[in-house]
């Protein structure tokens, strides 16, 4: 722990990058996600494309998908943009599953309703559907937000930023108490973006407690 | 994709069959070991219905370990080797057969569990001839979502110098050798699919059909 504070300035810096690489696929993957899995809860063909495709997406490793991408984007290793896109992939994999799941679950009996009063599609996803979807979509966005803070580390084994910088730089030079640092700094990220999502949802569906 | 379907990589002690192997070796041995210990505890707990928010917690907290952290940190403590490369695997395999045997298990209707501690069932008898045979489809869930993480996984294992198809993937990065690579992170792929795929196989033989959902082969 005191590598931490005495090495304050890099281990905000490196916490900075990690949060970048970690949040920014996460907020990319879930706006892919829902209309992906809002399509896929309506039609059986997308379920058929969308789904096993997703499920072939996840078994790539994300090192092998972290070193292929510069390849087949055209730029260089060294770019966090490599972290950025597997990262997203693996989240859109896994949301839109959830999305879906979550859409189909909304009874009938509530759209039906929401479509006599004369909602229109627009309207009534926004207003009816997703916010009953919500539940379940906050639970794989949690999911996904903590895959993600633990898998940043491994674009530094390539050599990109994040704590994963601390685990090989520590493994270099036989230096434990850096990779501990790198350790607590991840699950203490994970810990505490899985709080504000759970929060988020709380605050979101008021209704789902009320009944209780 | 040269590289991949160059005959000279196939063989020898450091050919593509030699490091397919080790990454199955490390796979197999790797889910064998957190099997032993998560389906119990899954079971135990998911029986007793006690400590459940334990499950859970212990579960969601051991999801958010990173594996690169845990294999520097085992290999620095006790050596270079594939000890560490199974520590490291067994922790990322443990959460998801745990959970999935702890939700298979609570998952079970209780009024079959009650039908067998009426005709005068044991509690073992009610755990192993009732309770675990309806949890299977779950308890196979949460084990291939293991076997797909430790599969890819497996991978991390030769950035310490272990063996397996990551060699290809780090010794391509040092090479700067893009087809090395890319042949390593195709292979890893695939092997995930067949491994899924044999474990689908185990499964159909090995849950009753009656649990099979509707309109899947099983009779009703």
């Amino acid at each position: 722990m005191t590598w931490i504070f005495e090495n304050w300035a890099r281990f905000w810096e490196v916490t900075e990058v990690h949060l970048r690489l970690s949040v920014v696929p996460v907020v990319v993957g879930f706006l892919l996600a829902v209309p992906l899995g809002w399509w896929a809860s309506r039609s059986p063909t997308a379920r058929t494309i969308l789904f096993p495709l997703a499920n072939i997406l996840f078994t790539v490793p994300s090192i092998a998908l972290i070193v292929i991408t510069p390849v087949l984007l055209g730029v260089k290793i060294l770019d966090e943009i490599n972290v950025i896109v597997p990262l997203t992939i693996y989240t859109v994999a896994l949301m839109v599953r959830s999305v879906a799941d979550a859409l189909s679950a909304v009874p009938g009996h509530v759209t039906a309703a929401a479509n006599a009063m004369g909602f229109r599609p627009l309207r009534r996803f926004l207003t009816v559907d997703f916010p009953l979807a919500l539940p379940v979509t906050i639970a794989g966005l949690r999911v996904a937000t903590v895959s993600n803070i633990s898998m940043v580390s491994v674009g530094a084994l390539v050599g990109l930023g994040g704590y994963g910088q601390l685990f090989t730089e520590g493994y270099q030079t036989d230096h434990t108490e850096k990779v501990l640092a790198g350790l607590i700094g991840t699950v203490v990220l994970a810990v505490l973006a899985d709080g504000l999502l759970l929060l988020a949802g709380r605050l979101l569906t008021p209704w789902a407690r009320a009944g209780r | 994709m040269g590289w991949l379907f160059d005959p000279a990589h196939w063989s020898g002690t450091t050919g593509i069959p030699v490091r397919m192997a080790e990454h199955l070796g490390y796979t197999f041995v790797t889910l064998l070991v957190a099997a032993l210990i998560a389906i119990p505890l899954g079971a135990f707990v998911g029986h007793t219905g006690r400590g459940g928010f334990l499950i859970v917690g212990l579960s969601n907290a051991l999801r958010a370990l990173p594996t690169t952290a845990v294999l520097i940190l085992v290999v620095l403590w006790a050596g270079l080797g594939d000890f560490p490369v199974y520590v490291a695997l067994v922790l990322l395999a443990i959460p998801p057969i745990m959970a999935g045997t702890y939700a298979g298990v609570r998952a079970v209707d209780p009024v079959t569990v009650d039908a067998a501690r009426g005709v005068g069932m044991r509690e073992s008898g009610v755990l192993l001839r009732v309770e675990i045979p309806n949890a299977l489809p779950l308890v196979y869930g949460g084990f291939r979502g293991a076997a797909l993480q430790v599969v890819a996984t497996a991978t991390i294992a030769a950035y310490t110098g272990a063996g397996g198809l990551g060699r290809l993937v780090f010794d391509g990065l040092a090479l700067q050798e893009f087809g090395q690579m890319l042949a390593g992170a195709v292979l890893v792929a695939l092997l995930a699919v067949l491994v899924d795929l044999a474990f689908a196989g185990l499964q159909r033989l090995t849950v009753s059909p009656g649990l099979r959902p509707a309109g899947t082969g099983g009779k009703r």
